[in-house]
């Protein structure tokens, strides 16, 4: 991920930046940097929008999980059902 | 056709997280379908010598959850029945005649259509999570659905920060290709 020039960033690491774009943990200078090498690069184009879309989708379809703990407990429960 | 197996030891890690979904659209109340996932889990233990191998693990145990959901059901109206109330039309006269059900006003932000795409697209998720190496499957939904900090996660697994991206990045773009096809 060597890049001589600062402001321009290799693909892998555009897609880096990316990533961590969708969960609001890139820095500013990342988020420029990602945007430069969005006009110029097809494949980080088609890697963002696919991003993009796929953190918009889970946003809307309001997912849920079960808590680690309570899987735990669920565990013990169902262990001690077997036994 | 190969047959299936039965293994109630990886029915948590497995199959909690779907079914799950599967319940709380139908139910409403995270509590209540964390149980019915409990008890689905202890009657598929109690009836496992019927499992005939014919259908996957999760179908089977999605057909026992069905039945707990309509049991779920069953017990509440049950209870509603004891404690009936009957409710008089007002005296309203412009209102006179009218239905009571027309007289509800329609919940402005939901439609019918959308909870059903809703629920599909959760079943979806879960489905397609289903579908990645176990241990990106369990980071990727700390990350993204449970919203955990990347430190958080780094130190419950020892791993770096780095490792975490990549990881995240496998898992995105695997989740991106299964859901592309009836959902992007």
């Amino acid at each position: 991920m060597k890049t001589t020039n600062k402001l321009f960033v290799s693909c892998e690491e555009a897609k880096h930046i990316c990533d961590k774009n969708q969960y609001g943990e890139a820095s500013f200078l990342e988020v420029i940097k990602l945007n430069i090498r969005l006009v110029y690069c097809r494949v980080t184009r088609a890697y963002s929008k696919r991003n993009t879309k796929l953190t918009k989708i889970i946003k809307k379809s309001d997912v849920h999980t079960i808590s680690p703990s309570q899987k735990e407990s669920m565990k013990k429960k169902l262990q001690k059902e077997i036994n | 056709m190969p047959t299936n197996t039965i293994d109630p030891n990886t029915w948590v890690d497995k199959y909690s997280d779907y079914l799950f979904n599967y319940t709380i659209v139908r139910v409403d109340d995270k509590e209540i379908a964390q149980d019915l996932v409990q008890e689905t889990f202890f009657a598929g233990l109690k009836s496992m010598k019927n499992f005939k191998g014919e259908a996957s693990e999760r179908t089977w145990l999605i057909s026992i959850l069905k039945r707990k959901i309509i049991d779920h059901y069953r017990k509440i109206n049950s209870n509603k029945g004891k404690a009936e109330v009957r409710i008089n039309y007002s005296s309203d006269s412009e209102t006179e005649g009218d239905w009571l059900e027309e007289r509800v006003a329609d919940p402005f932000d939901k439609n019918a259509e959308g909870d059903i795409e809703n629920e599909e697209l959760g079943v979806a998720i879960h489905d397609c999570i289903g579908k990645l190496p176990e241990k990106q499957a369990l980071i990727f939904k700390m990350k993204t659905i449970q919203g955990f900090d990347t430190e958080a996660i780094c130190n419950e697994f020892d791993i770096t920060a780095s490792n975490l991206w990549v990881i995240i990045h496998r898992a995105r773009t695997a989740m991106a290709e299964c859901l592309e096809k009836n959902w992007f």
